[in-house]
């Protein structure tokens, strides 16, 4: 008899527990997350106060967040972010920092110490090297985000501004004309 | 008449849309071509096709000859450069070069010691027939040969991928369709037999097996040089007159005119077995085959209001812009702009410091009353007038309206990137609305915003490998962990009384060592208490 009643809190234990991932396996899974994230730049570098750009999105998800705290988005990230979501253009919260233009780090190779500080900081694994050997950057890799920088016992990572170049040039837009489009 | 006579013949066919303009292609053909002298200084950027950039072969300091290779080609498609007289490199640095952005790019700068002595050029020479495609090809890689009309598709390349296309016709675009330019006509006019031989050879390497030549009717004398050169040949070559309407030197306006064929959206023309190559371009080819010498010459036009004696000139790739003006009898008082290129597709110059890159097919230079400034835009009025121009079959009122929302599903959807930015829209468009600069802007827009989000893709897949590695060197800590405390409950469950019996033992053993401890302090501090004195 106890046996039977065991098996069969046991069926609604695992029941309810099962129930209870597919409720958070959905909200995991959320095209609203999904889309929110894809219009995020995922510097991944928590100056919206989010440890990473996913997280962000959730929060904007659950009406926790406003669509003006990520700073490498700019208000081109928030003009994406309000039409998705229908919501107005606001201006960056400063609070969060300020729009800059794309940089990438450089670690001045002659300085590191190797300590691997900065390897554990990146939130990419941009950046090459292992204990006592130099350490650098791969620029194509690194998403500007600046978490390297505070780690650095040596202070010898530095932001340097993406150039424009010929290949990733674009047309400036045209002034528009005085009156409203779409 | 002329069709009986010579491989010539007219076309019935048209594309939907164009415009007529005035040609002004008097001015600059009233004589023949001029060899323009030499420079002291030539500026050869790197990236002047294309492409992947060219990268460089010699350093500052190093003597060259003229067609001596100096940068060879980077990661296909590219092309490579070479010495366009002998001197010194003195410089290999960012300088500005000609382009919409007004950007600087790596340069190789040449000092030119007068001599013009040319390197040993080792030509493949009049048996190229009985050559391999192959082996003629490879050869081309060096050549340095881009498409001269514009496009500055390495040439090489585009002969290469023909054979994997089945390419049937070859297509000599002799249109020149652009007002103010003449550089083709000339060329055409001067030296049909060595572009007819280009042309054969283009055969060889293409493997098509017909060859048609389009040339707008406002070019007798070209017509009529080309047709004669043709008759005089083997090759399968036959000389169309088309209607002179702006833009039927578009690769694909000039398909339509001459084959009655439309290349489909998002398709190239080999895709329907055709290869387009512009005259300039064969007879670049010709020269190299023939006599070995690489890519460091082209026909330029200098020519509008703003100069005095417009003409054509042979002139060195990497030659300032200023000579040029130079030899066109300077400026006119009234000259105000400098474009590089024709009026509907060319761009604006900061100035003439820059150098002739292999693109340089014109160099326009207007006072206001040829070229006047767009005066303000006004609201669009949905006149329609652009789509009717527009030769591509797009819709620019509702590209333009997409452009300025920055719709860029929307703007895929109305196809902008089959623009060719030829600007009939622009030109009818009563509302002076600067249509083509919004079509540019939004296909920049579109394409580095794809950059952006494959760049963002690729730092989201890195993070979240990042956070993976992470949790699980997390997991396998706390596994672990939990292992050893396990381990070791079940040593002590295990170890049972023995463990007390051992706790006994240890504490006897640290009270044994601390009183022997405290024995050997007392004496340490009394002896060093005789030391001290
Ligand atoms: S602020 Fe940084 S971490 Fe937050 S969403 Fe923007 S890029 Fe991502
Ligand atoms: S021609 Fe100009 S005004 Fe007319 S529909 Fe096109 S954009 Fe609008
Ligand atoms: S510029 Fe583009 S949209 Fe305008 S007429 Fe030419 S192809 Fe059509």
């Amino acid at each position: 008899m106890t046996a039977v009643l065991i098996i069969t809190l046991l069926c609604v234990a695992f029941g309810v527990a099962l129930g209870f991932a597919a409720v958070r396996f959905r909200v995991e899974g959320d095209p609203v997350v999904d889309q929110i994230d894809a219009v995020l730049p995922q510097t991944q570098c928590g100056q919206c106060g989010y440890p990473g750009c996913r997280p962000y999105a959730e929060a904007i998800a659950n009406d926790e967040a406003e669509i003006n705290q990520c700073p490498p988005g700019g208000m081109d990230g928030v003009r994406a972010l309000a039409d998705l979501l229908d919501r107005e253009v606001i201006p960056i919260n400063p609070e969060n920092g300020v729009e800059k233009p794309k940089s990438v780090a450089v670690i001045d190779e002659q300085t590191c110490i190797g300590c691997t500080l900065c390897i554990q900081a990146c939130p990419v694994d941009a950046i090459l090297g292992s204990a006592k050997k130099m350490h650098t950057v791969i620029a194509d890799e690194c998403t500007g985000c600046e978490l390297c920088l505070p780690p650095c016992p040596v202070d010898c990572i530095d932001m340097k501004p993406v150039g424009e170049n010929i290949a990733q040039w674009r047309w400036p837009a045209p002034e528009s004309e005085d009156e409203d489009a779409a | 008449m002329i069709s009986r006579l010579f491989n010539t013949r007219d076309t019935h066919f048209r594309f939907n849309g164009g415009i007529h303009l005035d040609d002004h292609k008097a001015e600059s053909t009233g004589q023949p071509s001029a060899e323009l002298s030499l420079s002291g200084q030539y500026t050869l950027p790197l990236r002047q096709h294309i492409g992947a950039p060219a990268q460089a072969l010699v350093s500052v300091g190093d003597n060259v000859l003229k067609g001596q290779l100096i940068a060879r080609p980077g990661a296909a498609p590219s092309a490579a450069l070479h010495a366009p007289t002998s001197g010194r490199i003195v410089a290999i640095d960012a300088r500005p070069v000609p382009h919409p952005s007004g950007l600087s790019d790596q340069c190789i700068v040449l000092e030119a010691d007068g001599e013009d002595r040319a390197t040993d050029y080792s030509p493949v020479g009049e048996d190229w027939p009985s050559r391999s495609r192959e082996e003629l090809l490879a050869a081309l890689q060096d050549s340095g040969i881009v498409g001269l009309g514009g496009a500055v598709f390495p040439t090489a390349t585009k002969l290469g991928s023909a054979r994997e296309w089945e390419v049937t016709t070859l297509i000599i675009n002799g249109a020149e369709c652009e007002p103010w330019i003449t550089c083709d006509q000339t060329l055409m006019q001067e030296n049909a037999a060595e572009i007819v031989r280009g042309i054969g050879i283009a055969l060889h390497l293409s493997g098509a097996t017909e060859c048609l030549v389009g040339i707008e009717d406002n070019k007798p004398a070209a017509i009529s040089a080309m047709s004669k050169a043709a008759k005089a040949s083997s090759y399968p070559i036959t000389v169309v007159s088309v209607p002179t309407l702006y833009p039927t030197g578009g690769e694909r306006q000039l398909i339509k005119v001459l084959t009655d064929k439309e290349v489909p959206a998002g398709k190239l023309p080999s895709n329907i077995g055709m290869l387009v190559m512009n005259v300039g371009t064969v007879y670049a080819l010709e020269r190299f085959i023939s006599t070995g010498e690489p890519l460091i010459t082209r026909m330029v036009t200098v020519t509008g209001d703003g100069v005095r004696a417009p003409q054509n000139f042979r002139a060195r790739i990497g030659t300032p812009l200023a000579d040029l003006i130079q030899a066109a009898g300077g400026y006119t008082a009234s000259a105000n702009r400098l474009t590089l290129g024709g009026p509907m597709m060319g761009y604006a110059l900061p100035d003439d410091t820059l150098p002739l890159v292999k693109a340089g097919n014109c160099l326009l230079v207007t006072s206001p009353a040829v070229l006047p400034e767009k005066p303000a835009a006004l609201p669009c009025i949905r006149c329609g007038a652009c789509a009717q121009a527009c030769p591509a079959g797009l819709l620019p009122q509702q590209l333009y309206w997409y452009s300025r929302a920055r719709n860029h599903e929307a703007l895929e959807k109305f196809a902008i990137n089959s623009c060719i930015e030829c600007g009939c829209c622009d030109y009818v468009c009563p509302s002076h609305i600067p249509l083509v600069h919004y079509f540019r802007f939004s296909k920049t827009d579109i394409r580095s915003a794809a950059e952006e989000s494959r760049k963002a893709d690729i730092a989201r897949q890195r993070h979240d490998a990042r956070q993976a590695r992470l949790d699980r060197i997390a997991a396998e800590k706390a596994a672990k962990l939990a292992a050893k405390k396990a381990a070791l409950a079940k040593k002590n469950a295990a170890a049972g009384d023995d463990k007390k019996d051992a706790i006994a033992q240890a504490l006897e053993r640290a009270k044994a060592r601390k009183a022997e401890l405290n024995k050997d302090d007392k004496q340490a501090g009394s002896s060093a208490e005789t030391g001290g004195n």
